[in-house]
């Protein structure tokens, strides 16, 4: 038989190696990636969709190019105002339509190639260029071109031929650059400071499309290849696992950098991430701490709740019949018990929110007074709609969420109120991420759950949400008073007259109550409390850069600072600190002249 | 043997062509897509993201694209002097959706050799654990020892490997300081995942071989061995083992591919970034590339294993021959 031949202890042999040179292969590879634990480690939540800044747009990729890359403006870390960083001096023309930029003299690519006004020239025009198809484009159409160039029609919509284009930036000289602006946009300083506007290397790119012209390449942002100009440069990426950023010794401030090398875990699960730290292998958690936690965890010095530019808020649907009625959802809004949720379920510091600008007021500007809750009143609102016992039945209400358990308990209390105070028959439906998206972009819900993190420091970054031709309303609300006073407000620079034309669009929707605004968020950081030049401010942004270990005696100091009832919880880092050179001379010379 | 092989090869690639265009069209066919985002992108500025990914091709020619060999891009077959050939048949997986760095070549590059590790190692103990006791409860049948170890294997198969692993991270990592608590960078970080991967399938493993054991203890052949005066160990392991083990090996192929797909709840509370931890999540966020490309894999592993275990079947039963199989 011919099977017999073939089925000799040879073949069995080379059959039997062939997973054994596989599994052999896998551990090869596996246990070739052991690394020295970074001075600095930090979950940043989950893995970062790109390092290129024009491609990406969340929080995770903000902390990590922020590490890499540095623009004209930054955030400081407390407060987190726009600040300048490559830029020496600010200059604005009398009409608010033109800025002029100084660069910082001798900064340097961590290739050591120089870094001009030219590179920003180019930078601008990349991340409006289509082919980038940058989702932070659109923020930049008030510079002069910036629209026509990005979606090849003007603003009235006619096309226009994009070679025709004046873009308004321009480098006049290596360390001067020119921007001119559509309107006066009181707010532009705050756009240059978001991480999406980092400068990336035009050499580089330009080297790897030449390569590869139609290829899927982003080989320029892999370790080794990447040219960056901030505190850091890339040294080590592993998908899903960790990014390893090591000191960029051509940075123009390295001296005031302390951690040499830092590491960005992508850990997914809450649970993991905090037995981490727990085990002192991570150093600061982003906000996703377990809930069930919370209530120890309040008890000590290494977690404190911070208020946080962030709604959390129902939308309606106001495109379908009963929702349509204004009187039936303010019924719906006045009878939400938001302390409840607030204090029973979230407890961390969260705050009920009336209003559509989280906490009432950011800045110089304050939410008008809104209505609170009301069973009485909403009763009434139901009935005039004509609706409740007397009046036509109200049918099925659903309220739409993305699948997480908070959602779900809120969701749950939500349609509790409304069935107990109003008599309304409320069912639950929960959907995975992309298909609830998919439904709310659709209008395809009867009341679906939301949040607005705000981008910049600047409420209209709030307002502009709700606006008719925005493509995220999503609520069908359009109100034509409402677009004016914010197209108004956009091109408005006095803080007073801006903030009044604000309050009168609040006042509209608040009135008709597109949305129910539920909470306002709050930061979760769960952070060593040796960690010094850590950002508290409402946007929660961190820069890398600021970060440094506390010495004993100043970790004391900084604990003496706080609530003295809160539990002492031991650090993990390093008892001797660590500061940058810059701080660590001047505090040798503070030490001699205090003796 | 020829035919076996041939046939299995056959059976391969249809089967991996079916599971292809399956999975190509059920994604399309889910709602939202994988640029829907709460904070929806322009409508201009969507439309050069999907033009950029082929989006906004007829399906037929994206399907067409996917499976190549022929890079359909600019102007029609071939088109593309520079990559004239492109697609699965091309060995190109594409570019991944949510992973805007990379290709999905890269990133199973990167988290396959990781699963690997983890499910191998997974397997290792599963036998070792499984064979051993299936033995022991075997051979003290009826015993308090037997008795135990059935408990503990039927804690195994219903204990889900999530609670397991939580189980193990509470008391050799949190309490006792003895594991790291996750991670994937030393041999130390494989060793809590891949006993609690392995575990429900030792406990499999251990089921079997003790039934398969207890059957063929009463065999004539081997009675007649414990008549000869031999050891009663002896009998065990050379006379009935052989016959004992089948059950178990046939479960092994199914066995390895549970250990690979099941992978994922592990990979997440290891935080291993393996291909497991890609295998859910690359369909929820609509990154269709990568999901296909996971999917092709598995099933390319799966069907292979399933023949090397046929295969070594009949290696230990003289009576089934690989023309049958």
């Amino acid at each position: 038989m011919a099977s017999r031949r073939w089925a000799s202890p040879l073949w069995v042999a080379a059959l039997s190696l062939v997973p054994l040179a596989l599994v052999g292969w896998a551990w090869s590879l596996a246990l070739s990636r052991s690394l020295p634990r970074a001075d600095f480690v930090f979950n940043n939540g989950t893995e970062v969709s790109s390092l290129d800044p024009a491609a990406a747009n969340g929080i995770p990729e903000g902390r990590v190019i922020r590490a890499l890359y540095e623009g004209l403006y930054t955030r400081e870390p407390i407060g987190g105002n726009a600040v300048p960083a490559l830029a020496v001096s600010t200059e604005l023309s009398a009409d608010r339509l033109t800025y002029i930029f100084k660069l910082r003299p001798g900064v340097v690519w961590s290739n050591g190639d120089p870094l001009t006004a030219a590179d920003f020239e180019w930078n601008f025009r990349r991340l409006l260029d289509p082919e980038t198809a940058s989702p932070f484009a659109g923020e930049l159409w008030c510079v002069r071109g910036a629209r026509e160039l990005n979606t090849g029609r003007d603003a009235a919509g006619t096309p226009v031929e994009p070679g025709s284009v004046a873009l308004g930036v321009k480098a006049t000289d290596d360390a001067t650059l020119v921007i001119e602006l559509v309107a006066p946009t009181s707010h532009f300083l705050e756009l240059l400071a978001a991480y999406q506007l980092s400068p990336v290397h035009r050499a580089s790119l330009e080297a790897a499309r030449q390569r590869s012209p139609q290829g899927w390449t982003s080989e320029w942002t892999r370790p080794g290849a990447l040219v960056s100009n901030g505190p850091y440069v890339l040294a080590e990426r592993r998908l899903n696992d960790r990014i390893r950023l090591v000191k960029n010794e051509r940075y123009w401030d390295a001296d005031r950098v302390a951690m040499r090398t830092i590491d960005a875990l992508a850990i997914e699960d809450a649970t993991t991430a905090f037995n981490l730290y727990f085990a002192g292998e991570v150093d600061w958690l982003d906000g996703n701490v377990p809930a069930s936690l919370i209530d120890r965890l309040l008890t000590r010095d290494d977690f404190d709740p911070e208020p946080y530019f962030g709604l959390y808020f129902y939308r309606v649907n106001t495109t379908k019949p009963p929702l349509d009625d204004p009187r039936v959802r303010r019924a719906l809004y006045a009878t939400i018990n938001r302390v409840q949720i607030c204090d029973r379920l979230l407890k961390a510091g969260q705050k009920p929110a009336y209003t559509l600008v989280p906490w009432g007021h950011m800045g110089s500007y304050a939410s008008p007074p809104a209505k609170k809750e009301d069973l009485d009143g909403a009763r009434q609102a139901l009935a005039d709609a004509g609706f409740g016992p007397e009046g036509k039945p109200i049918g099925t209400l659903r309220i739409l969420y993305n699948s997480s358990e908070q959602n779900r308990s809120i969701a749950e209390l939500v349609a509790n109120d409304w069935s107990e105070y109003l008599d309304l028959d409320v069912e639950l439906e929960n959907q995975e991420w992309k298909s609830y998206v998919d439904r709310q972009s659709n209008l395809q819900y009867d009341v679906s759950r939301s949040s607005w993190i705000c981008d910049y420091l600047d409420v209209l970054n709030f307002f502009a949400v709700f606006t008719s031709d925005s493509d995220n309303n999503r609520t069908g609300w359009t109100n034509a008073d409402y677009d004016k006073l914010i197209a108004e407000a956009r091109i408005t620079v006095d803080p007073a007259a801006r903030n009044s034309l604000l309050r009168r669009a609040e006042t509209i929707l608040l009135d008709e109550l597109p949305i129910l605004p539920i909470y306002s968020y709050v930061s979760q950081n769960l952070v060593d409390p040796r960690v010094g030049g850590f950002g508290v401010n409402p946007l929660n942004e961190q820069n890398p850069k600021y970060w440094y270990w506390m010495d004993e005696p100043e970790l004391a100091r900084s604990r003496r600072a706080l609530n003295k009832r809160e539990k002492k919880v031991s650090s993990h880092g390093p008892k001797e600190g660590l500061y940058s050179p810059k701080a660590q001379a001047e505090r040798k010379a503070g030490g001699r002249t205090r003796k | 043997m020829k035919r076996f092989v041939l046939r299995r090869a056959l059976g391969l690639v249809l089967t991996v062509w079916i599971v292809v265009t399956t999975a190509f069209l059920m994604m399309r066919v889910v709602p939202g897509g994988p640029f829907s985002a709460e904070r929806r992108l322009p409508a201009a500025v969507l439309a050069n993201v999907e033009a950029r990914y082929h989006l906004d091709w007829p399906i037929w020619r994206q399907y067409l694209q996917y499976l190549g060999p022929f890079n359909l891009d600019s102007q029609g077959l071939l088109g593309d002097r520079e990559r004239p050939f492109g697609g699965v048949l091309a060995g190109d997986l594409g570019p991944s959706f949510r992973y805007r760095d990379y290709t999905v070549n890269q990133i199973l590059g990167e988290s396959l050799p990781l699963s690997l590790a983890l499910g191998s190692l997974a397997l290792a103990w599963a036998v070792a654990f499984g064979t051993t006791f299936g033995i022991l409860a075997a051979a003290r049948r009826g015993t308090k020892l037997d008795l135990s170890l059935r408990l503990v294997a039927a804690l195994g198969i219903a204990l889900p490997s999530f609670v397991i692993a939580g189980l193990l991270v509470l008391v050799f990592s949190l309490a006792l300081g003895w594991s790291p608590v996750a991670g994937s960078s030393t041999f130390a970080h494989f060793i809590l995942p891949s006993l609690a991967l392995g575990a429900p399938v030792a406990a499999y493993v251990a089921r079997l071989v003790r039934t398969g054991l207890i059957e063929s203890l009463s065999q004539d052949y081997v009675r007649t061995a414990v008549a000869k005066g031999l050891p009663y160990s002896t009998v065990i392991l050379r006379h009935a083992a052989r016959g004992g083990l089948l059950p178990a090996v046939s479960y092994l192929g199914p066995a390895a591919a549970g250990v690979l797909t099941g992978s994922l709840v592990i990979e997440r509370i290891f935080a291993i970034p393996g291909t497991g931890s890609h295998f859910v999540a690359s369909a929820l966020s609509r990154d269709y590339t990568l999901a296909l490309g996971v999917t092709i894999v598995y099933s390319v592993l799966i069907y292979s294993l399933n023949a090397l275990v046929d295969f070594a079947y009949t290696r230990l039963d003289p009576r089934i021959a690989l023309e049958e199989l």
